[in-house]
């Protein structure tokens, strides 16, 4: 094969790929939006079940949409305060051997692989342990577990991306472990730590089997830690499995605005990681 | 030699794992002068101007052994804080690493961090180090600029400025010119040149000219050992050693 079929193969087949993926992706949010357009209204996001909602009677899922917004904030926040220091422990020259770091993430891979619903078994387990009940708190717990892997990796991926001759130019100057951290290392990495944090929450957001068996469902909003919460995914699920065909459209619905919900985040974070990304230096 | 020794290196050996990088060290550096490394890449020159303010530290698996004494205190063998030792001393890298912040904030970085807060103070001290370092006529109507913004030669001053922050005693230049273009490397020798009254600078190079032009005091070092230490006029013109001799001839490079 000539060096120039060989160039054109590989452009052709490298463009075909990335079409192909962009069209199925639009696909399904084609679908979906297609599917969900009849049962969309205002009242979908702004009012919970009433009775008879799910056979197709008025209502909506602001319950599963705070419901969710509750879980994953909830979970991001500690994923977030557990993970980071996780995160910089690996990265800060505080461990000598270079075995033990290797390890720990190793270990971080493992748990990211574990599927949601090994999450959603561990979390009931421990329900019942400690005795616990279906609800927002036990959804909350789950969902960090589930998480925080995921969020250590995806700052640990940016935190190594720091040359080390900035951290040495921190040291120099007199810093500290915690003034490197807090004041370089997290100045330097504010885009990409806003991306893990929106990766996990987007994570949290969307995963029906961690919550499955822990959060429960319910038509209300919950008012403390300790009520039932309802979780858009199973929202989605739930009605996905009606006979009705007006309670199927709203899963689609939901599904949609599920989706939405991901896609505003992600663009906001993008702005926001923007604005501070002018400090940041280029290597 | 009847100089004040500000940096005193005493059977210094250090090791990575199981492959040593300095063997035997044994030299006294002077004070208010430019000391030059001088050595090929990789001969232990970067390794041994590290071990000065105990940036060897954040490697993994390091085994010093032999002390070295900054005015005649160890720091290598002391439980005295390390951002003190550290302070002592400004460090200037190969390539210019300006803080992910504004140009201001690199010089008031180091004195917010050792407690200073004063505004008017500081603005003051700012304006001074970048004077020192010969940038602030470039950069006074854009202190608030991110410092990424400024010419690699101009953050090489940035970064002089910053090392000179913590009013050191001692600045620590380990091939500061490497990356620049011949304009900004002269700038910055003529800045040493100028700051060696008021410092003792230790540069790490391995470019014989540049150390022909800027060395009282000259180190040669090949594959982790002092091979010759001594005035530089001494050196360069009467070199004792065979190795030093094809060096300087260009033998090596």
């Amino acid at each position: 094969m000539s060096k120039k079929t060989e160039e054109t193969v590989f452009r052709v087949l490298m463009i075909t790929a990335t079409i192909s993926i962009i069209a199925v992706l639009s696909l399904i949010i084609i679908s979906v939006a297609v599917k969900a357009f009849p049962a969309l209204s205002w009242d979908m996001i702004s009012k919970t079940p009433k009775g008879g909602f799910y056979f197709g009677k008025e209502g909506g899922i602001l319950n599963a949409i705070t419901g969710s917004f509750y879980v994953a904030t909830g979970a991001t926040l500690f994923a977030f305060i557990i993970g980071a220091p996780v995160a910089f422990l690996i990265n800060l020259h505080y461990i000598k051997q270079k075995a033990i770091i290797n390890i720990i993430r190793f270990f971080l891979d493992i748990m990211w692989g574990v599927p949601s619903i090994v999450y959603g078994a561990f979390g009931f387990s421990i329900m019942i342990y400690f005795g616990l009940k279906t609800s927002l708190l036990a959804g909350i717990i789950t969902v960090t577990l589930f998480i925080i892997p995921i969020m250590v990796r995806a700052m640990d991926e940016v935190l190594k991306e720091i040359p080390h001759n900035l951290l040495e130019a921190s040291y120099s100057l007199g810093s500290t472990h915690s003034e490197t951290a807090l004041k370089i290392m997290f100045r330097q990495c504010v885009p990409g730590i806003l991306t893990a944090i929106l990766l996990s929450f987007g994570r949290a957001i969307g995963d029906a089997a961690s919550v499955l068996f822990t959060c429960g469902f319910t038509d209300y909003i919950p008012h403390s830690l300790n009520d039932q919460v309802a979780t858009l995914p199973l929202a989605i699920f739930f009605q996905l499995g009606s006979p009705v065909p007006e309670v199927q459209a709203r899963a689609y619905a939901s599904a949609f605005i599920l989706t939405c919900i991901i896609l505003i985040i992600s663009l906001s974070a993008r702005l926001l990681s923007k604005k501070y990304e002018k400090h940041k230096i280029n290597f | 030699m009847n100089e004040v020794s500000k940096i005193e290196v005493k059977d210094f050996s250090l090791s990575f794992g199981k492959t040593e990088v300095l063997k035997n060290i044994n030299i006294k550096i002077p004070e208010k002068k430019i000391t030059v490394i001088l050595g090929p890449s990789g001969c232990g020159k970067t390794t041994l101007l590290k071990s000065f303010n105990r940036l060897i530290d954040l490697y993994p698996n390091v085994k010093t052994t032999g002390n070295i004494a900054i005015s005649g205190e160890d720091i290598l063998n002391t439980h005295k804080d390390i951002t003190e030792i550290r302070r002592r001393m400004g460090l200037l890298s190969q390539r210019p690493y300006p803080l992910p912040m504004s140009i201001y904030n690199n010089i008031a970085y180091a004195l917010r961090i050792s407690g200073r807060k004063n505004k008017k103070i500081m603005d003051k001290r700012v304006e001074y180090y970048l004077t020192q370092a010969n940038l602030w006529e470039e950069v006074k109507g854009r202190l608030k600029d991110p410092a990424v913004k400024l010419s690699i030669g101009q953050q090489q001053r940035l970064c002089l400025a910053r090392g000179l922050s913590v009013d050191p005693e001692i600045i620590l230049a380990d091939e500061p010119t490497s990356a620049l273009d011949p304009i900004s490397s002269q700038a910055i020798e003529e800045e040493f040149i100028k700051l060696k009254q008021r410092y003792t600078i230790v540069m790490v190079t391995h470019i014989l000219r540049q150390a022909r032009r800027m060395a009282d005091y000259v180190v040669l070092m090949y594959l982790g050992e002092v091979i010759e230490h001594g005035n530089a006029q001494e050196v360069f013109n009467n070199p004792q050693h065979e190795w030093t001799k094809s060096y300087i001839r260009g033998a090596f490079n």
